[in-house]
């Protein structure tokens, strides 16, 4: 039931607590309740839209940037997460292996932005050693979804066997 | 001038169209929001590496007509995946054939079997197809009606009474389209006691075997010395969401199987090679895209059981294939007028249960191979519909 639930949730956030209590069989309540019981747990930590921006006329620029650090003796890469992830244009921030530590997404509207970025917020942390930034020159999938592809249209047959 | 009046055989021309595409012609341009729940097959697209498969065969140029039985290796799949998923063992050399989807199974196996004058029960609500493919060889169609009070399966007393000694051959239709019925194994193990003394066929018509919720499918074929009388009818196009390739086969004892691959590769030849190399890739990587799609059915099957619940309108919980059939007839309109109201007053289109079958009157089957917003909305105005005919708004 847990799992049912977010999962249903996660591919799609519109689903109102009266569809999803007669998709799984549960009374409305019992599924606003448990709903609130996530999103104050955490385990729902929000809900937005998925935009293609390039159908827009906003101008943006999408970056990744991994980043090479000496990890802090007592505090090892948390402190040095913080201190990036707390910049608003960071989109995300993951920890990896291999020959980087860090993988930044930011998201800014110019090349410039990012390069200022880089090299005034991100390089002055203490302890970042190197970093190398990647434009991000199309989006082709992301969170599972396909983007630049024609809208999905019902090509089946009004009536059919 | 020629008189087509003299040249169309009559056995032909009295047979009526299919009743599901009835009200196509009702849908006028300026309809723009139609919200259709009318189709038997699935909204997925097929899954990408099946697609692939198929891609990758015309790359490599497999543009050849493949043995008339098909690709001998996607025979060999065929009987693992029968054998994995429903216990049933086919020898891929002599008791399998792949046809042009289901259909062509139904209509080679009933061509094979059936002389002028035999006599084919056929369980109704069923689909369309069985009554005119059984009347195109000059068989008779026998209608077994099943009912709402008893779940839509056949009643075994009922059977035997409709019996005699034209009788040639039994459909079964299960899972069934429209009513969403199954037949468990207790209950198939009473149909085969009936006729396990006779020379009657039995053509099983498995098509939504993947479809089932809460239970898993029983094919008759598996039940001791059913096997020998009987023709399992199987295909992708449910299972795999692949209606538009046009591929299915058939599973009999091998003297049936010898007559059907005459007619196959008399009228056929072989059927689509790319289809048959997608196939392949269906069997054997598909098993996980089958759970996927079955899961999600389930969900906007419960989801379309309580929202009917909660409209007031009663209707079999459907255990198999994708689709629901709600009891109208408490609204004191036929199914055809419930159904060409709906349409014009709110724009959503389901079909009329007397598509299926005479016993069908008073229902409506609606396919949920929708998305759920898609459901909810058309449910929504089909509430609001049900509020029109109890505030005396219709007729």
């Amino acid at each position: 039931m847990e799992n049912k639930l977010l999962t249903l949730l996660e591919n799609d956030a519109t689903l109102t607590p009266e569809q999803l209590s007669k998709m799984l069989d549960k009374e409305v309540g019992d599924i606003k309740k448990l709903i609130l019981d996530y999103e104050k747990e955490g385990v729902i930590l929000g809900y937005k839209t998925l935009v293609d921006w390039d159908k827009t006329s906003r101008e943006y620029v999408t970056a990744i940037i991994e980043v090479k650090t000496t990890p802090q003796p007592e505090r090892g890469f948390d402190r040095i997460a913080e201190k990036i992830y707390n910049y608003p244009e960071v989109e995300s921030l993951y920890l990896i292996s291999g020959g980087f530590d860090f993988a930044i997404v930011i998201q800014a509207r110019t090349l410039r932005e990012v390069a200022l970025f880089v090299a005034e917020k991100l390089s002055p942390i203490s302890h970042i050693q190197s970093t190398s930034t990647h434009f991000v020159l199309r989006r082709y999938k992301d969170k599972g979804v396909i983007y630049g592809a024609a809208p999905e249209v019902d090509e089946r047959e009004i009536f059919g066997e | 001038m020629i008189d087509y009046g003299k040249i169309l055989p009559q056995k032909i021309v009295e047979i009526p169209k299919s009743g599901i595409r009835k009200y196509f012609d009702m849908i006028t341009p300026d309809m723009k929001d139609v919200i259709s729940l009318t189709v038997g097959q699935p909204d997925f697209v097929t899954p990408w590496h099946i697609r692939e498969a198929g891609i990758q065969s015309l790359e490599t140029g497999k543009t050849f007509y493949t043995a008339n039985a098909g690709l001998e290796e996607l025979r060999r799949e065929i009987n693992l995946y029968m054998s994995r998923r429903f216990a049933l063992d086919y020898d891929p050399k002599s008791e399998i054939i792949v046809t042009v989807g289901g259909s062509e199974a139904i209509d080679i196996a009933m061509r094979a079997t059936l002389d002028v004058g035999d006599e084919v029960i056929i369980p109704t609500p069923s689909f369309v197809c069985y009554e005119p493919l059984a009347k195109m060889v000059g068989a008779t169609p026998v209608i077994l009606e099943t009912f709402f009070e008893d779940e839509f399966k056949i009643n075994p007393d009922k059977l035997k009474s409709l019996i005699t000694n034209k009788t040639k051959m039994i459909v079964l239709p299960f899972p069934n389209n429209p009513t969403g019925a199954i037949m468990t194994k207790e209950e198939l193990e009473k149909i085969s006691d009936i006729i396990k003394d006779t020379n009657i066929v039995i053509l099983s018509d498995e098509i939504y075997a993947e479809m089932t919720y809460g239970t898993k499918h029983c094919s008759i074929a598996t039940i001791e010395g059913m096997k020998e009388r009987t023709i399992v009818v199987n295909g992708f196009s449910k299972a795999y969401a692949m209606t538009g390739w046009r591929l299915g086969w058939v599973c009999a004892p091998a003297p049936i199987t010898e007559q059907m691959l005459k007619i196959h590769q008399y009228e056929i030849m072989s059927s689509p090679t790319t289809s048959q190399f997608a196939a392949i890739s269906a069997l054997r990587n598909g098993d996980d895209d089958i759970a996927y799609m079955t899961a999600e059915y389930d969900k906007r099957r419960t989801l379309i059981y309580n929202k009917l619940l909660e409209m007031g309108i009663e209707s079999f919980e459907p255990k198999g294939a994708f689709y629901i059939f709600p009891k109208i007839s408490q609204f004191g309109l036929s199914g055809e007028e419930f159904c060409s109201e709906l349409l014009k007053r709110y724009h959503v289109a389901i079909v009329p249960g007397e598509a299926f079958g005479k016993c069908g009157e008073g229902f409506a089957r609606i396919s949920y191979a929708y998305s759920v917003h898609h459901i909810t909305e058309g449910l929504d105005r089909m509430a609001q519909f049900i509020n029109d005919i109890k505030n005396g708004k219709v007729k």
